[in-house]
Formats: structure tokens, C-alpha cells, sequence
């Protein structure tokens, strides 16, 4: 596919101009919401804080929730484009292939039978559900001799997923008070979030971010080939290994900050292809950004749509998802 | 060929596969053997022979306003949804050849799930008292369901049906589904989110004669329909290009074959709810006992899958009791595992 930014200059300039959007989008999700505020008190909630109804709303909900917003639209677009590496499968992302619904699983059995309410526990179990649906979807996608192919990787995704929802559904039946206190955060939704959750999941998530950034020439290699990789000498286990760890980082602490959130980790990896080719080097810090912003203004649009409620953010990322996903799936696999 | 007994008419021609009968016909034993106890079985208890005797008129009046008024819809419900989850999600692994297609994945359950809460959301008045008769519901539960399975149908349509786009597209289709469901459950009251939530884990509760009377014909018309297919799917199984070079108009028999998968599992779910896993089931344990004709796969994976869904329901009904757990919960429970189990199986397939 024929990408946009050609040199070198430009893309540190494309990169830089993302940049920019993303501070101005985290702007304008302090100021724009039912609640509006002028960019004048914005600016004096932090400089001279009177105690407001105002300068309370933009201290304790709506600066959190940009800083959230940019946070996990990051890691979700970045955990989507190094799944779509290792797997070599346009359509993987961390909500397609049960990821996600493997850590909500985890947090809604530590809600319903043992009354979890600790932020640092909640990241580890999202940490936990996360890993060990990776690892089902990914052995059960790689069994048998023609090895890992997208079919089988996409419906070991697809049924895992649905196991574990089955699951969190039949939990929620029983519990109905617990589908009261998770609902809202099983939708997706970085509404509401104290700084404190996101306090307990950034190290994981900027590890993961850097992690990614230094690992993205070895994935260069590997995505030629597995067997190219290792004639170069790459031990591919390793990489694999290690992305897929990052991706359990990424992944698992965003459902654990703002549940899980879909479609945002397929959509933004192909857009970032679009602008810079298929060099994971660029392809890595462009998804971070992209996602960023896909989620800021996703979240500042879902303010809007039911006014006076607030819809989740994940209704929306799911509704501008799907006809993308629609799109590459009749790209991408023309063959009868 | 002693194995075989032919059976030859105009149009229809089948061999009848002796040990296949025999099986059949036990399990029709089985069937009606645990819906007889199934039935007596609950806060009163009714012994079999006085559960047959109410069914014929012959019982107290107590038993029979027990086990006709309540009971029996019941398990005839379960018996009929899950036979016609089973043989949707039979149709579907025949035409898509993977041992992994099912009714769950293609979206139609969520299509369901969500015409079923707008329905609840759309005809509420301001005080969320219904404002329509709920015996409607079923019917808006269906037609979503329906359209769920034509919308993924009419996406992947591109110079013919390809099952791997089907597949993806359904996937896709029930995250976008799932979404609006959650919307419209936030935006409501929270009794509503749990009765949506009842409905997409799926329950037999609180079925009444009429329900059943309403998808016993849907129900019985399409299987008679599809025996009458059943040939092309055997062909289908070989791969598109035998299929073709056998003859066999695979576009047309596609999507006949689509239209019959999506109405039965349409109106499964539109009295029952998204009872998990069933069709994914079924069918295999029908493989295992008879093979993969489809002549008489069809027959066992019903009544295996009737059978699924009426323990799933009596345990749902007895083990927590005074509580009631849907009995999609325990199709789940059952279904995730086995599932995992036949990924493992199949790995070099």
C-alpha cells in the first residue's frame, strides 16, 4: 500500500504535528462536557485553585480523564499493532482475540466472590485474565501442522472471548448488585477514573509503551518470516516472548483503568500503515499517538451523543470500529 | 453395504445407516425419559408415572395445574431450543468446515439480545412501565436475530459467500452488537439491565404454552426443509471444488442453507435468550455417535442438543434453589471447556 509521509523529515514532522493534537484534544476534554467551562477557568483551576464547583470538576474528573484517555488509547493501539505483528493477522487486536475479556473476566470474579475493591489488585488480576487468555488463544491458534494461521487464530480468539463473557455474564445473573458496580465499567469507559487508578497501572503501561519502541526493529525481522528471522540469526522465540509480554502490559492495564475498550487496537495500527508504510520503527510511536487521539475525541463525542447521560466510551470506539473491521476483513481475505 | 438400508422416493433418496437408527432411537428414549423426571422434579415433587398421568388428563388437579400450567412448557421449550440450536450450529460447521462455527459466533445471538432490550427501552413510558403487551418481545427478539444473520450475511458478500469472511464479519459485527446492548442497558433502569441480562445468558423460565405452540411449527417446517437439503451439505463438506465439480449450485444452496441455520437459531433465541454454546456442542457429540452424513447428523445433533439444554435447565432450576440460575450459564460452563478440548483435538486437522 502506498503510504503518505515518504522521508525521513516528514515523518518526525508527522509525528510531531500528532503530538500537538493530542495536547489539544486533552484541552479541550477538560473544558468541553455537559458541565462547560471557559479555557480561562481551565487555566486558573491549576494556577490559583478557589475550590469551585468548577475547579473541583477539572482537578478531580476531567484532567484525570484526559490523562486516561491519551493513556490507554496509547497502549490499546499499541498492544493492537504488535499483536497484528506477532501474529501476522490484520484482523488481531486485544479485544478480537479475547484479551480483554479475559481481564474483565479475571476483575469480575474478584468483585462478585471475593469483594475486591483495591486499584493495585485490580491491575494484577486484569494482568492475570490478560496472560492466560493470551496464552490459551495463542497455543490453541498455533496448534497443528499448518501452525498458526489468522482462521484458526481469529476463532480460537472469538470463542475465548465468548467463553469468558458467557461466564462474566452468568456471574453478573447471580450477583445483580455487582452488574450494578461493573456495568458501566464493563462497557468501556474512562469516566469517573481517579488519578490514583491510573497512578497504579502508568509504570506497566510506560514499560510497555518504551518496551515497545526498542523492540520494534527486531519485529522488522520477524514479520518477514519466521523463517527468514531465525536465517538471520533472530531467536525468535524470544521476541515473541517479549512481545507478547509487553502485550499483556498494555492490554491488561487498560481494561484495568477503563475496561474493556474495543476495536481501538485494529483500527489505529492500519491508519499508522497508512501514514508511514510498514516499518514497525515508525509504525510503534504513530499507533501511540493515533490511539491517543481515536480515543480523546471518541470519549469527547461520547459526552455529546446521549446528553444529558454520558455514553461509554467503548460504544463509540465499537461503532466507528466495526465498518473498519468490515473493510479489512473483505481486503484482506478475498480467496473463496 | 449390509450396513445400510435404502430408502428411495422421487425426489428423496437416503440410506439408512442401521446403527444410526438405533441411536436415534434411544436417545429419543433418553430425551423423554429426563423430561419425564425433569418435569416432576422442582419445589413439588411429582413421580414420573404421576407426571404421565397428569400429562393425559388422568392426575389430581394439584399435579396438573403443576405440571401443565408450569412444567411442561417448560421442558418442551428446552427441548425445542436447544434441538433448534443444535442443528443451526450443524449446518454451519457442514458449510463452513470448521469444527468451530457456530450460531454464537455469527452475531445472531447478539442481534437478539439487543432487539430484545430496544424493545424493552422503546416501548417504556416515562414511569419504565412496558408500554405494549410483552408477549411481543419474542417477536422483536427473532426479527433482530434474523437481521443480525442477513446483515453478516450481505457483508461478506463479495463475488459469492466465502466462509472465512463470514466468519470474521459475524465476530465483528457482535462487538458493534454487544456495544449498543450495553448502551441501551446503561441508559435504562437497573431491573432492566437484569432482565436484558437474564435474556442474553439465556432462560427457559417462565414459559407458556403458547410460546411453544408458536415455534413448534417454525421449528418443525424448517427441519423438514432441510432434510430434504441435506444432501448438499455432504457435497459442501468435500470442499468448494468437488462440491462444484459435483455440480452442486453453491451459491444457491448457500444461502438456503443460511436462511435455514439463522431461522432456527432466530427463533431458538427469541423464547429462550442467548443459551450459550449449544450449537457449538451438539453437532460434535452427534459426529461422535454417528459420523458426518448429514442425513442423520441432523436428527442427533437435535436431540443432543435438547438434551444439553434440559439438564442445564433442571440443574439450574434444583442446585442453588430457592435461586434460579439461567441455564445458559451451565451450557457455558460445560461448552467453554469442551470447546478447549476440541481445539486440542482437532489441532492437526
Amino acid at each position: 500500500m502506498a503510504h503518505k509521509l515518504k522521508t525521513v523529515r516528514n515523518k518526525w514532522l508527522g509525528l510531531a504535528i500528532g503530538a500537538l493534537i493530542v495536547v489539544a484534544l486533552m484541552a479541550s476534554s477538560v473544558v468541553y462536557g455537559l458541565t462547560s467551562i471557559t479555557w480561562s477557568t481551565a487555566l486558573n483551576a491549576f494556577t490559583q485553585f478557589d475550590g469551585s464547583n468548577e475547579h473541583i470538576i477539572i482537578i478531580d474528573n476531567r484532567v484525570p480523564r484526559a490523562l486516561i484517555g491519551a493513556a490507554v488509547g496509547a497502549s490499546l493501539a499499541v498492544a493492537g499493532a504488535l499483536m497484528q505483528a506477532i501474529t501476522r493477522n490484520p484482523l488481531a487486536s486485544p479485544s478480537i482475540l479475547g484479551v480483554n475479556a479475559g481481564a474483565s473476566f479475571a476483575i469480575v470474579v474478584a468483585v462478585t466472590f471475593f469483594s475486591v475493591t483495591s486499584l493495585a489488585a485490580f491491575s494484577w488480576l486484569a494482568f492475570l485474565g490478560a496472560a492466560v487468555a493470551s496464552l490459551i488463544v495463542y497455543v490453541l491458534g498455533t496448534l497443528g501442522r499448518e501452525g498458526l494461521t489468522p482462521m484458526k487464530l481469529t476463532l480460537a480468539g472469538a470463542a475465548i472471548a465468548a467463553m469468558f463473557s458467557s461466564l462474566t455474564q452468568g456471574m453478573l445473573v447471580l450477583n445483580e448488585k455487582a452488574l450494578e458496580d461493573v456495568l458501566f465499567w464493563l462497557a468501556g469507559s474512562i469516566e469517573g477514573r481517579s488519578l490514583d487508578m491510573l497512578g497504579a497501572v502508568i509504570p506497566y503501561i510506560a514499560i510497555g509503551l518504551v518496551g515497545a519502541v526498542f523492540i520494534s526493529k527486531k519485529i522488522n525481522t520477524l514479520v518477514m518470516g519466521e523463517d527468514v528471522a531465525k536465517g538471520l540469526g533472530q531467536r525468535t522465540l524470544f521476541v515473541k516472548a517479549g512481545a507478547a509480554l509487553l502485550i499483556v502490559l498494555l492490554a491488561g492495564g487498560s481494561v484495568a483503568v477503563a475496561g474493556p475498550i474495543a476495536l481501538v487496537g485494529i483500527v489505529v495500527p492500519h491508519l499508522a500503515r497508512f501514514f508511514t508504510g510498514s516499518d514497525y520503527r515508525w509504525i510503534i510511536p504513530y499507533s501511540a499517538i493515533l490511539g491517543a487521539i481515536l480515543l480523546l475525541s471518541a470519549d469527547i463525542a461520547a459526552r455529546y451523543v446521549i446528553m444529558p447521560l454520558e455514553a461509554p466510551v467503548g460504544v463509540l470506539t465499537a461503532v466507528i470500529g466495526t465498518p473498519f473491521f468490515v473493510y479489512i476483513a473483505r481486503r484482506e481475505f478475498n480467496q473463496l | 453395504m449390509t450396513k445400510y438400508t435404502s430408502f428411495r422416493m422421487k425426489t428423496l433418496s437416503f440410506l439408512l445407516d442401521r446403527r444410526a437408527i438405533l441411536i436415534i432411537v434411544s436417545l429419543i428414549g433418553a430425551v423423554i425419559l429426563t423430561a419425564l423426571i425433569s418435569i416432576g422434579i422442582g419445589e413439588i415433587f411429582i413421580k414420573p408415572d404421576a407426571v404421565v398421568k397428569a400429562l393425559f388428563g388422568y392426575g389430581t388437579d394439584m399435579n396438573e395445574l403443576v405440571v401443565k400450567q408450569f412444567r411442561f412448557p417448560r421442558i418442551a421449550m428446552a427441548i425445542l431450543a436447544g434441538g433448534a440450536l443444535a442443528v443451526s450450529g450443524a449446518i454451519l460447521q457442514g458449510m463452513i468446515r470448521n469444527p468451530l462455527a457456530s450460531p454464537d459466533i455469527l452475531g445472531i445471538t447478539w442481534g437478539g439480545a439487543l432487539a430484545t432490550i430496544g424493545f424493552l427501552t422503546v416501548f417504556s413510558d416515562k414511569a419504565n412501565a412496558l408500554t405494549v403487551s410483552i408477549q411481543w418481545q419474542p417477536l422483536a427478539s427473532f426479527i433482530g436475530a434474523v437481521l443480525a444473520g442477513f446483515l453478516v450475511f450481505i457483508l461478506s458478500w463479495k463475488n459469492g459467500i466465502s466462509p472465512i469472511r463470514l466468519v470474521l464479519i459475524g465476530i465483528g459485527l457482535t462487538a458493534v452488537l454487544q456495544a449498543l446492548t450495553t448502551l441501551l442497558m446503561i441508559i435504562g433502569p437497573i431491573y432492566r439491565a437484569s432482565d436484558a441480562n437474564i435474556w442474553i445468558t439465556g432462560s427457559v423460565h417462565g414459559t407458556n404454552g403458547q410460546d411453544v405452540l408458536t415455534l413448534l411449527p417454525w421449528v418443525v417446517v424448517l427441519l423438514i426443509l432441510l432434510m430434504v437439503y441435506s444432501r448438499r451439505v455432504n457435497l459442501q463438506e468435500l470442499g468448494d471444488d468437488v462440491a462444484k465439480g459435483a455440480g452442486a449450485m453453491l451459491l444457491r444452496d448457500r444461502i438456503t442453507l443460511l436462511f435455514i441455520s439463522t431461522g432456527l437459531a432466530g427463533g431458538a433465541v427469541a423464547f429462550a435468550g442467548g443459551v450459550g454454546f449449544v450449537g457449538l456442542m451438539a453437532p460434535h457429540i452427534a459426529r461422535k455417535l454417528v459420523g458426518s452424513s448429514f442425513g442423520v447428523l441432523v436428527p442427533v445433533s437435535a436431540l443432543v442438543g435438547s438434551m444439553l439444554v434440559m439438564i442445564a435447565d433442571l440443574i439450574g432450576r434444583t442446585l442453588f434453589s430457592p435461586l434460579e440460575v439461567p441455564a445458559g450459564v451451565f451450557t457455558a460452563a460445560i461448552g467453554a471447556p469442551y470447546f478447549i478440548y476440541l481445539l486440542y483435538r482437532s489441532r492437526n486437522k
